[in-house]
């Protein structure tokens, strides 16, 4: 029996008044629409999840005569397409939300970061910076927005990683402390978040907080875009409340025939069949930046597990030893056990190898390599062995 | 100046001569010659008075910025998961039968490099690749090959 799932029409409602919602903020005052974000429960939509009211509350607070805001359109995490769906149906909501975070913590510049791979948007959100601006400067807000391109790294995803690219420099991470609110974009204050987050700070201007958090659940409030792929009875970009099973999520998109999902892309973890009940998509189960991806039986759990180790490997920005080696040694791993150059007991001595590198790592990248190289292993192990 | 000195020149007074316009000078010299000569990265790190190892440190880190010789038509083929599933060998093979070049190779004419690359955000219509800036999704061996030939006669 397909349970009904909750599906949300918030992100691609057609009609929004960017303009009057943004007087309604400034009669409101910075620091009430601040408390309203934090009442809201918003989290950040790019994966990390941090309170997006505390962020942008930090960077108000900080003294700096220059602030930047930041949206982090890079989208490389592979299954995850809904930021683009974002950019070409609602770009308006993204620059105005943006424009409502630099009215809010006292920045006058701000910059898309763009993926390479999306430059075909470029002509169409030039137009709606333009719009933007055009009607900010009436409101008597000096807020200039550039957009900014990406050149192929996944990496550049990761938000240190993207404030040095934008400074023009190679995408490396850096240390978190100091965090971007503090020490971003050329050593200032800055505000990074991802496309979807910036629009629903829109719809929080719009509907308020309370009517807000009446979607989701408890620790996962609001609507979520859901970026489904693979054997699935329906495809595309679903915006859906936040805290159904997996279960529930793969009667109404599976093809009758699910053996596992990965949730959160190739960072995040892959659920096979026997655990679809009693997982929960959400931050009280997994959270996600929205991929969605659905195998059948047919589809190869090997496979699956080697793609995503070439996909590490080479995006991996080679900073640091444990991820740099690591992502390879998995990788050199387990095609030696598959072709039985090594016996099936060294499967072991990789787990040991991926637990390392979630901590010895720098940043989320080589953190989250274990993620689904755990959950692939432990859950599909005669696969990746015979 | 020779042509490219006098173009990355424009460049550096369009963009400015400061470290963050580094990216879109280098992507600017990618767009017109396709890849970055050691002459053009010299001739960046001289207008932006910053060393030519810092140059080509940063553009090697970017795939999309090439330093090796490429085709006027860079054709990136999805090699992720969701596409690897819905056969981006077969497209690969359609392609290397038409242009007679495998993955990391250019046709010796320059017109047409092909390589992989990872997930382009369009898995639903998967399998996708790019040619130079634009997409081109839910592919099949004669789908591409009826575009490459609208390449060709370009
Ligand atoms: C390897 C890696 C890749 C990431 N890629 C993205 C991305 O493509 N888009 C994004 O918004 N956040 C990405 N993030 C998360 C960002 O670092 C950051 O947390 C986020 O942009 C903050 O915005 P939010 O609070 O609105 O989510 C990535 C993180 C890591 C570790
Ligand atoms: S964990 Fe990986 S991606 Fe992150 S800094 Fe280290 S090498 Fe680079
Ligand atoms: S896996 Fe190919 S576009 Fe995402």
């Amino acid at each position: 029996m397909a349970t009904q799932l909750k599906r949300t029409e918030l992100i691609f409602k057609e009609y929004m008044d960017c303009n009057a919602l943004m007087k309604n903020v400034m009669k409101m005052g910075r620091d009430a629409f601040i408390q309203e974000l934090l009442d809201s429960g918003l989290k950040g939509r790019g994966g990390a999840g941090f309170p997006t009211g505390l962020k942008w509350k930090i960077v108000k607070e900080t003294n700096s005569d220059v602030k930047y805001v930041v949206c982090n359109a890079d989208e490389g995490e592979p299954g995850t397409f809904k930021d683009r769906e974002i950019l070409t149906k609602a770009s308006d909501k993204v620059v105005w939300g943006m424009a409502l975070a630099a009215y809010i913590v006292g920045a006058k510049e701000g910059f898309i970061y763009l993926r390479g791979e999306y430059k075909f948007l470029g002509t169409k959100l030039r137009i709606a910076i333009d719009r933007m601006e055009n009607s900010i400067r009436a409101l008597g807000i000096n807020f200039k927005l550039e957009l900014v391109f990406g050149a192929g790294a996944y990496i550049c995803g990761e938000e240190t990683s993207l404030l040095q690219s934008m400074a023009g420099h190679r995408g490396e991470p850096t240390n978190k402390p100091p965090f971007p609110v503090n020490w971003g974009y050329l050593g200032k204050p800055t505000v990074v978040n991802n496309v979807e987050t910036f629009v629903n700070t829109m719809i929080i201007a719009e509907i308020g907080s309370a009517e807000y958090k009446k979607l989701g659940t408890k620790a996962s409030q609001g609507s979520k875009l859901f970026s489904v792929s693979g054997d699935c009875c329906k495809e595309g970009v679903f915006e859906l409340e936040m805290g159904m099973t997996v279960q529930e999520f793969v009667e109404e998109f599976g093809d009758g025939d699910t053996k596992a999902v990965q949730v959160g892309g190739a960072s995040g973890f892959c659920v096979p069949r026997k655990e679809f009940a009693n997982t929960i998509i959400g931050y009280e189960g997994i959270p996600t930046g929205g991929s969605m991806k659905v195998f059948n039986s047919s589809r190869s759990m090997y496979n699956i597990l080697e793609n995503y180790l070439v996909f590490f490997e080479e995006e991996s920005c080679g900073q640091c030893t444990p991820c740099r080696v690591g992502t390879q040694q998995l990788l050199r791993g387990v095609r030696a056990v598959k072709r039985k150059e090594k016996p099936k007991s060294y499967l072991d001595e990789l787990l040991k190898l991926a637990n390392t590198m979630k901590y010895a790592s720098k940043c989320g990248l080589g953190r989250s390599v274990g993620n689904a190289f755990k959950s692939i292993i432990e859950n599909f192990r005669e696969e990746i062995v015979y | 100046m020779s042509n490219s000195e006098e173009f990355i020149n424009q460049l550096a007074n369009k963009y400015g001569r400061k470290r963050e316009s580094l990216m879109p000078i280098l992507q600017e010299v990618v767009e017109q010659f396709y890849y970055l000569s050691d002459e053009n990265m010299v001739n960046i790190a001289k207008e932006l008075d910053i060393s030519t190892a810092d140059v080509y440190g940063t553009a090697t880190f970017y795939s999309f910025l090439a330093t090796e010789r490429q085709g006027k038509y860079s054709i990136r083929v999805c090699q992720t998961i969701i596409c690897d599933m819905k056969h981006k060998d077969d497209i690969i093979e359609a392609i290397t039968e038409m242009l007679a070049i495998k993955p990391g190779e250019t046709t010796p004419d320059g017109k047409f490099s092909l390589n992989f690359t990872n997930c382009l955000g369009w898995c639903h219509k998967g399998p996708a690749m790019l040619i130079n800036d634009e997409y081109y999704t839910e592919l099949t061996p004669e789908k591409v090959k009826d575009i490459l030939l609208s390449y060709m006669k370009k």
